[in-house]
């Protein structure tokens, strides 16, 4: 029997990963990707809270948190791909059109 | 013993694979190792007995939204941005305070496991959910009956999100 706090390290351990990949990459998809693995480190603690509550409803919100992860991943790479075609790079900090 | 085995098999492969799409150069690449992650944490969830979610997560996440991630990342050519600089210039200090918000989770969790003032977070499994078997059935019923509107409110941000996507995917916007 592996105590909750083990899962709670390794998804710590990836949320803190994805946040360094989100604040430091300049690849849009990379960040977008670092975004993904936010979102994974969270379903993890959801499920395995659920486990040892014996209670199923964080596999439920895990299970929307996927449904948002999927509807984020269309339009954020719908934008990429709009953006690319009008600007011809994917570097998130040549996008400053509406920088002060 | 076996499932402690499993376990830091799934989670170091987890995490490990995780730092290299943070940290490694080709996009492509990146997202090879992105998938490498979510089928271990997916093997997590096996761990957890998850099953259902073990499958949706392959089928979702490996499945469609990789899928998705490797084919724009084939459709806009990666060529000139492989030879730029990959990390912007806030990199230290993004990389210092990530570095102090671990060390304050882990300590939070710390404080918890050691019963400190008001942190009871972790009571003792009192029923874990081996007992309760049929994982798909359960969260069938739970899916339809408690979290019925919760489900159709998802189904109007999917519809919400295919036609963003359409819209942004139009020759002129």
């Amino acid at each position: 029997m592996i105590p909750v706090s083990h899962y709670i390290v390794v998804s710590l351990l990836l949320f803190t990963t994805g946040v360094i990949g989100v604040l430091t990459r300049r690849n849009v998809i990379i960040i977008l990707m670092s975004i993904e693995l936010i979102l994974n480190a969270v379903n993890i603690n959801l499920v395995a809270f659920s486990h040892y509550l014996g209670n199923l409803n964080g596999q439920i919100f895990a299970i929307f948190i996927i449904t948002d992860a999927a509807a984020e991943a269309a339009v954020g790479l719908g934008i990429i791909i709009a953006f690319f075609r009008n600007r011809q790079t994917l570097q998130a900090d040549e996008m400053d059109l509406l920088r002060w | 013993m076996m499932d402690q085995v499993l376990f830091y098999f799934f989670a170091g492969l987890a995490v490990l694979s995780g730092v290299l799409v943070v940290t490694v150069r080709n996009a492509v690449h990146s997202a090879v190792f992105l998938i490498t992650s979510l089928l271990a944490t997916a093997g997590l969830y096996l761990t957890l007995n998850a099953e259902f979610l073990f499958v949706v997560q392959i089928i979702l996440y490996v499945g469609g939204i990789m899928v998705l991630f490797i084919f724009v990342i084939m459709l806009v050519n990666l060529d000139v941005a492989l030879h730029q600089v990959q990390f912007n210039r806030q990199t230290w200090v993004a990389g210092l305070l990530s570095i102090v918000l671990l060390t304050e989770l882990l300590a939070a969790l710390a404080l918890a496991r050691s019963g400190g003032p008001g942190m009871q977070l972790l009571p003792a499994p009192a029923a874990t959910a081996a007992s309760l078997g049929g994982n798909t059935e359960q969260i069938g019923m739970l899916l339809f009956q408690n979290y019925v509107i919760p489900f159709e409110l998802a189904s109007i941000l999917l519809l919400v999100a295919l036609v963003g996507a359409v819209v942004m995917g139009k020759k002129r916007i």
